[in-house]
């Protein structure tokens, strides 16, 4: 009997043990990530990566200015695009919605939340270079725009449905409308957190390389206007990464340094903020 | 809209304000219509995707139809096009990479809610949550700087000494390979099992642990008997969740996994997934049935992460849980 339970209690101390060391071991890869980057990344940036163009293999220097304003109109493109859709439909399932139609609409969000990155790079292919028959920051942008729909989406109605019932029915009771209630009683209770889900929705499309490969293209020159092919920070992570040449590793380097550094920065701000404001409601 | 509502006003006949409520209740109407245009944009994206794919893959459908998925022949000189080589590299990579993970996320689930102080608990979610954000590209980099030579420096050679007899550990190994895939891969989808396995475990009633405990379990026969058998189907639902995230994943595994559209009976061997094939070929598609082949592909892979999807939706909801976005 003392056998027996001398056994329990030794699985029990090592399967706990394991499983504090699995967590260990999952959050530490967060920090070699990082460490590694910062190491290598840190190293190779310089003020040229921030100026200049990218020069020809062979050539010392250059940098990824174009890459660096082309995310820029890239993420316009897609802001302009996924969230007002996103913040007109969360309003909509959170504030007008009864029956079956919402469930289904959700449900379908949370699908297309889940479609691969690369099959929405095929739909903006189709939607909008197909007819235009040529790649152009404008389809870069559409594909980036949908990708950002569901969370927004989402990240609206949530907070939304955080707003206190009280609230809403302060506003009626003042004899306002149902949308003015809304939009000067309900979305401002709820705008911090809006805004915060919408900053972590525009810093995952940032990272999204896939969908821009057959849409924006890439291109080594500045790129005018919004019917150009144009480059991106995480298409050119991608294209120097697999090159063979060391010097375009190193460039591969500073970009990844720069796009994981505004990445994580903005979520770990943003999530800050939403679960500051959790603790709230 | 009806005017029934408004009786007080139009008992008094005071038009002008009668009017001035018409116009509020039609800002209303205004916001509804719009808002829901927006909602069913949603709709909108998912036909349009569906239709157009289904149109846009209608020469190979028509040419191969289900020899499609069972040919393993990708061959744009000679026009023959069979996805099985990818489909074997995007299922072998998925489950490896599943088997890898799912261990492990588990372990860190069970350990952040069942036995960290809620402070701890909170701290390590958040940063496991922040390797849920590092963009694909950057695990492709590290991929092929860190992972691919550390494989081949220590890890391979240990394998082949110890298990080399196996046929998924025989033949040579390059560095870039199915193997290098599923251990990028795992580290990919590891935040997804844990954020979403903590939640379900945490959504278990307190009753169950201590029903466990009072009647003499130990804390781990707790979890193992009474906690992990109530949050089963959470659990199933962000392994479907991951596997879904696996399928579909694109940049980091086409980065180190080589390639090379061959069926390989080794993990060590170049390989090739289906979304890998579309992100290297699409723009280089010459010929409507190519573009078209690559276009079914695109099909195969939105058809499978929906089902799975739709699936793991399903199964966390149905246990309570909130899914975390």
């Amino acid at each position: 009997m003392t056998g027996l339970d001398a056994r329990r209690k030794a699985t029990n101390a090592l399967m706990l043990s394991l499983t504090g060391i699995c967590t260990i071991l999952v959050a530490s890869v967060l920090f070699i990530i990082l460490g590694y980057l910062a190491f290598n990344g840190a190293r190779y940036l310089s003020l040229d990566f921030f100026t200049k163009l990218p020069v020809p293999v062979g050539e010392m220097g250059g940098g990824m200015a174009n890459a660096i304003v082309g995310s820029g109109k890239l993420l316009l493109l897609a802001l302009s695009i996924g969230v007002p859709i996103g913040f007109f439909g969360g309003i909509y399932l959170a504030e007008f919605s009864h029956g079956t139609f919402p469930f289904i609409i959700r449900y379908t969000t949370d699908l297309l939340n889940g479609v691969p990155s690369i099959v929405i790079g095929i739909f903006a292919y189709a939607m909008v270079v197909h007819p235009m028959g040529h790649f152009s920051t404008l389809a870069g942008g559409v594909a980036l725009g949908v990708m950002m729909i569901p969370i927004a989406l989402r990240t609206t109605e949530e907070f939304l449905h955080g707003v206190p019932q009280s609230l809403r029915e302060g506003g009626l009771a003042l004899g306002a409308s149902k949308s003015r209630t809304i939009f000067t009683v309900v979305v401002p209770a709820a705008l911090d957190g809006i805004v915060s889900g919408m900053m972590l929705d525009l810093a995952r499309v940032a990272g999204e390389t896939a969908p821009l490969l057959f849409t924006a293209l890439g291109n080594p020159f500045w790129s005018k206007g919004w019917m150009e092919p144009t480059s991106a920070l995480p298409m050119m992570i991608f294209t120097y990464g697999i090159s063979p040449y060391e010097d375009w590793h190193k460039q591969a380097w500073a970009a990844g340094f720069v796009l994981l550094s505004f990445v994580l920065l903005v979520n770990i701000i943003a999530r800050t903020f939403i679960s500051r404001l959790r603790t709230v409601y | 809209m009806s005017t029934v509502s408004l009786a007080p006003g139009s008992l008094h006949g005071a038009p002008a304000k009668q009017s001035y409520i018409r116009r509020l209740r039609a800002g209303d109407a205004v916001t509804h219509t719009v808002t829901l245009l927006c909602a069913s944009s949603i709709l909108l994206v998912t036909a349009l995707l569906v239709i157009y794919m289904w149109n846009g893959s209608a020469l190979p459908r028509q040419k191969f139809g289900f020899g499609f998925i069972t040919s393993s022949t990708w061959d744009a000189g000679k026009g023959q096009f069979g996805a099985l080589p990818f489909a074997f590299g995007t299922a072998v990579t998925a489950i490896v990479a599943l088997l890898i993970s799912v261990p492990l996320g588990l372990g860190a689930a069970i350990f952040l809610a069942e036995l960290a102080p809620r402070k701890l608990s909170n701290y390590m979610t958040f940063l496991i949550e922040l390797l849920a954000a590092v963009p694909s590209v950057i695990y492709g980099v590290l991929g092929i700087s860190l992972v691919v030579p550390v494989l081949q420096s220590s890890i391979v050679p240990f394998l082949k000494k110890t298990l080399g007899f196996l046929p998924i550990f025989s033949g040579p190994f390059y560095g870039v390979s199915i193997f290098s895939a599923c251990i990028v891969l795992s580290v990919m989808i590891v935040p997804f099992i844990v954020s979403v396995s903590r939640e379900v475990l945490m959504a278990v009633p307190t009753d169950q642990r201590e029903a466990a405990l009072a009647l003499g379990s130990t804390r781990w026969e707790t979890t193992w008997k009474a906690v992990l058998p109530y949050a089963r189907r959470g659990i199933y639902g962000s392994v479907f969740l991951a596997l879904a995230r696996a399928l579909g994943e694109t940049m980091a595994v086409t980065m180190v996994i080589g390639n090379s559209p061959k069926i390989a009976h080794s993990l060590l061997a170049p390989g090739y997934t289906i979304a890998s094939v579309i992100a290297n070929e699409f723009t280089e598609a010459t010929g409507d049935l190519y573009l078209q082949s690559l276009i079914e592909l695109g099909l195969v892979l939105f058809a499978l992460t929906m089902v799975i999807n739709a699936i793991a939706q399903l199964l966390v909801l149905s246990t309570g849980a909130r899914l975390e976005k």
